[in-house]
């Protein structure tokens, strides 16, 4: 993997916007969402098992929930023709149980019309809107209004605003096998599985998508984000289907899976942020929603019955990690992690990014006073974590090329075994997690974080966690000279886990220490009003927020440097 | 339903001709083609011209080969059953020929050690549960079959192939492979059970080996029921304790494959752990037992790598660290038998 970060403009893979898979889509999307309607409601006839009394109680679960959703937790994305619907679907259900001259075959019709009607309106409301102008709108945005930005900051002068000396680019590096994810994206379908700290990551990812030369991605946004409308406007520019977490019933589950795996047949390239949600605790997620990730098995597997055998057919996944040094709800993140876990009972106290006026307010700090981002792209794995070479062949551990469409082969055939590929997504998500600590980028901001964190813990090591966190930080000093010793250990330890290609480090690690500390202090947590660390007037090292400084520290989880402690 | 499949119909691989390798490949011969691997030439001509391993005679459908290649491509279900301390190195050998498609069983109940390179047990003194691999570990570590299944349970060599009525389980995490392998199994006279604890029951198959051992024991010193069943008890304790800390489910110990084998192999002269400890009681060493022994005793190499387990957990497990001692460390068994008696076991049942 590559030391220098790349910084180079890339060709667009497909020139032609009528070429981009997403495109495609949104040209059909009328037929589209049809097929997903359709093939939802066979997948749930299917774990109805044909039976109408099964399916009678799921119709009934589902508008049971759907009413105390809309009664309990209503949202302003929410249609107006809701309780219309869910009132339809109430009396038409009222009926069928009420009419007694029906023959069962008569209603078990008239059940299947509702669980039409039901899926073809959840899939109508997950389908994405993407809309080539407001693509193109929101990507002239993000980099010709953050470049100017930049440069008016950076610059000096009274043209300074006009200046291109500086673009994104030189906030945001891409590092790691950007030509592999290009070479890929033109040969099959790529699922990018980035890791989630911040609700910054989408609008990044979909800048780096861009930057790359890469079609727009579509992928799955929490509904919640579209009540904001800077969000709105931005998500569906970049291709987002909706997901709404509120709803559970087994109809729109399984609506939102077909959805995303009929995308995926399809050809369009697919974002899913594994974890589900943003990372509460700062660590690199370890369990993922194997939900979404699912599609993308099932989705190789349909392209094998449909006998897309070659690369044109196959599903590549690709771990991405973003590399922060300061996340700006990692004191709500941090906090909620706590309650939750813990016994502790914060105030939940309001979502740093609620509101668009906030969010503008951290841009304009983010691109005034600089706090890198780096994005790892990392190797591209078959859909059971094989890598791939760039003519997209698995390859097994000794570099043999194997043909991922044996791992779905009994007897001779492509077999549907929902059981064998519940395992298969199982073992995805272990790889993609395995993936994730490998290609995660290590800044002076974590090492720092990670040393302070763990002097603390280990001077009041019969406390536990939650006693630990209520220390008054006042009282914590960390002399300098040895927390320099303990972070040269960390540091040695980080380089040599580097040299294992067990994870990466930032440039800027190789350097004198005393630079890297002081880097990595400035930029920890930079804007929090109360910062992890800080060196006071005796040059000594202290923290203003123990709660931060336990999730920035976090970052280095999962790779046994504690053990140094 | 025992009718022969037709030729289109691919065979069925089976690895290893020792006793409980020969049995299994006559029950499958019942109903497929089998191809048995050899590692000898000998046996492969025996097997092609007499339909006999070692003089007693098996199907006549049966297959002998050397050649790994060849019984890859022409099976997509293959069974190993060979001792662990060859394991890896046939599964490496056949590695190059397995791909995805394949499914494979193992009838192993041993483990493995993986230490990093270049070290010994000696040099590292204390292991973890990294470090130690069962069978179906080292298959998913060494090739790229991940439908991979395990057989286990009180299935003496002996009395299967005479025929006798047995059971046995086969755990996989996957449905299918269970699926297959009552399929390719199932007879008149031998019962197949499924289990998703594949770990589980590999690690009662092998745990009880331990207890084979001291069950030998007891009967070479001459001792009675009421000890038997003393230590049949104590010893499921030690084996769920054991299994638990290496990552086993309680509920596949107290199936087919943990007490059904350890009941099996505690009360017969036909195991090779069984003899080792009545052999042992009756005065031998253990040099002089392995000697003359024909096939491997895996109890044996389990006791020390479970001691050294238990001694890195900082665990206790009273039966497998006296009996490591004697093997060994020349205790002598009514000493070992003495510490047990004098131990403090307070409660009876704390696992449920």
């Amino acid at each position: 993997m590559s030391e220098n970060y790349i910084k180079h403009k890339y060709d667009p893979i497909l020139p032609k916007k009528d070429e981009w898979p997403v495109v495609k889509l949104s040209k059909s999307r009328k037929d589209f969402i049809k097929r997903v309607a359709e093939a939802s409601k066979r997948s749930v006839l299917q774990i109805t098992g044909d039976n109408m009394a099964l399916l009678k109680e799921e119709l009934e679960t589902t508008l049971y929930r759907e009413k105390l959703r809309i009664k309990q937790n209503p949202w302003d994305v929410d249609p107006d023709d809701e309780k219309d619907f869910w009132r339809k679907v109430k009396s038409s259900l009222v009926q069928i149980s009420a009419d007694i001259n029906t023959t069962k075959t008569q209603k078990k019709k008239k059940y299947l019309e509702i669980l039409d009607d039901i899926t073809m309106r959840y899939s109508e409301e997950i389908a994405s809107n993407f809309i080539h102008s407001h693509y193109k709108v929101t990507r002239r945005i993000v980099t010709f209004g953050f470049a100017r930005l930049l440069n008016a900051a950076r610059v000096k002068g009274f043209k300074s605003v006009f200046s291109n000396q500086y673009t994104l680019q030189d906030k945001i590096q891409v590092v790691g096998e950007t030509d592999q994810i290009r070479e890929l994206a033109s040969k099959g379908t790529i699922v990018m599985v980035p890791t989630h700290f911040s609700n910054l990551d989408s609008i990044l990812i979909g800048w780096v998508i861009s930057v790359l030369g890469l079609p727009p991605f579509i992928y799955g946004a929490g509904l919640n984000l579209f009540n904001i409308g800077i969000f709105a406007y931005f998500m569906n520019a970049l291709g987002a289907y909706k997901v709404d977490r509120r709803k559970k019933n087994l109809l729109y589950l399984e609506t939102l899976k077909t959805y995303s795996s009929e995308a995926i047949q399809f050809g369009v390239h697919s974002l899913f942020f594994p974890g589900g949600t943003r990372s509460r605790s700062g660590i690199i997620e370890k369990k993922l929603k194997l939900g979404l990730l699912s599609t993308a098995v099932e989705a190789q597997r349909a392209n094998y019955q449909k006998g897309q055998d070659d690369v044109s057919g196959k599903i590549f996944i690709v771990p991405v990690t973003i590399n922060y040094h300061f996340v700006l709800e990692a004191p709500s993140l941090i906090q909620e992690h706590l309650s939750l876990t813990g016994q502790e009972r914060y105030y939940k106290e309001s979502d740093e990014f609620s509101t668009s006026y906030k969010i503008s307010k951290f841009l304009v700090k983010f691109f005034t006073k600089g706090s890198d981002i780096s994005v790892s792209i990392g190797k591209a794995m078959d859909v059971l974590g094989n890598y791939v070479d760039t003519d997209g062949n698995s390859m097994d551990r000794n570099g043999r090329v194997i043909n991922t469409r044996d791992y779905f082969i009994s007897n001779g055939k492509v077999t549907v075994d929902m059981q064998r590929e519940e395992e298969y997504t199982y073992r995805l998500g272990n790889r993609i997690v395995e993936e994730f600590h490998i290609i995660n980028r290590i800044f002076s901001s974590h090492l720092v974080a990670f040393t302070a964190f763990q002097m603390i813990k280990k001077e009041n090591i019969k406390m536990d966690l939650f006693n630990l966190l209520r220390l008054p930080e006042e009282d914590i000093v960390i002399v300098y000279d040895d927390f320099k010793k303990e972070c040269q250990k960390v540091l040695d330890k980080i380089l040599e886990l580097e040299s294992e290609g067990k994870v990466q480090a930032a440039p800027h690690l190789k350097g004198d220490l005393d630079a890297i500390i002081s880097h990595g202090l400035a930029n920890v947590g930079m804007y929090h009003a109360k910062r992890p660390l800080v060196k006071n007037e005796g040059g000594n090292i202290e923290t203003q927020d123990l709660s931060l400084l336990y999730y920035y520290h976090n970052r280095l989880d999962g790779y046994d440097l504690e053990k140094l402690f | 339903m025992t009718l022969k499949n037709s030729s289109k119909e691919k065979s069925v691989g089976v690895v290893g001709m020792g006793s409980f390798g020969t049995a299994i490949a006559n029950i499958l011969a019942e109903k497929s083609k089998v191809i048995a691997y050899v590692r000898r030439a000998e046996v492969m001509d025996e097997i092609n011209q007499h339909h006999s391993v070692d003089g007693i005679s098996i199907h006549k459908d049966i297959i002998g080969t050397q050649d790994p290649e060849m019984l890859c491509k022409a099976c997509d279900t293959i069974f190993f059953m060979i001792p662990s301390s060859a394991f890896q190195e046939v599964i490496r050998l056949f590695s190059p020929y397995l791909y995805p498609y394949h499914l494979v069983i193992h009838g192993t109940k041993g483990l493995c050690l993986n230490l990093p390179k270049g070290k010994t047990l000696s040099d590292i003194g204390k292991i973890s549960r990294e470090n130690i691999l069962t069978m179906s570990e080292v298959i998913l570590k060494e090739t790229v079959v991940v439908r991979v299944g395990c057989l286990a349970g009180p299935n003496l060599a002996k009395e299967l192939y005479q025929g006798q009525p047995a059971a046995t389980v086969v755990a996989s995490k996957y449905n299918e492979v269970i699926l297959e392998g009552q399929r390719l199994l199932r007879t008149d006279k031998f019962q197949v059970y499924g289990n998703s604890d594949i770990v589980g029951v590999e690690l009662s198959g092998v745990l009880k080996n331990i207890i084979a051992i001291a069950g030998g024991a007891l009967a070479g010193l001459g001792l009675g029921e009421n000890a038997k069943g003393l230590l049949i008890s104590r010893g499921m304790v030690e084996l769920i304790y054991l299994g638990n800390a290496l990552g086993g489910s309680l509920k596949s110990f107290i199936g087919l494959a943990g007490i059904g084998d350890l009941v099996a192999t505690c009360n017969s002269t036909l195991s090779r752990n069984f003899t080792v400890g009545y052999r042992l009681a009756q005065g031998e060493s253990l040099e002089q037992i392995t000697n003359t022994m024909e096939e491997v005793a895996e109890g044996i190499n389990t006791v020390k790598l479970m001691k050294t387990f238990v001694e890195g957990k900082g665990m206790r497990a009273p039966i497998t660290e006296n009996l490591y001692k004697v093997l060994f460390e020349d205790l002598k068994i009514e000493e070992a038998l003495q510490y047990l008696m004098k131990y403090p076991f307070s409660v009876d049942v704390d696992f449920l």
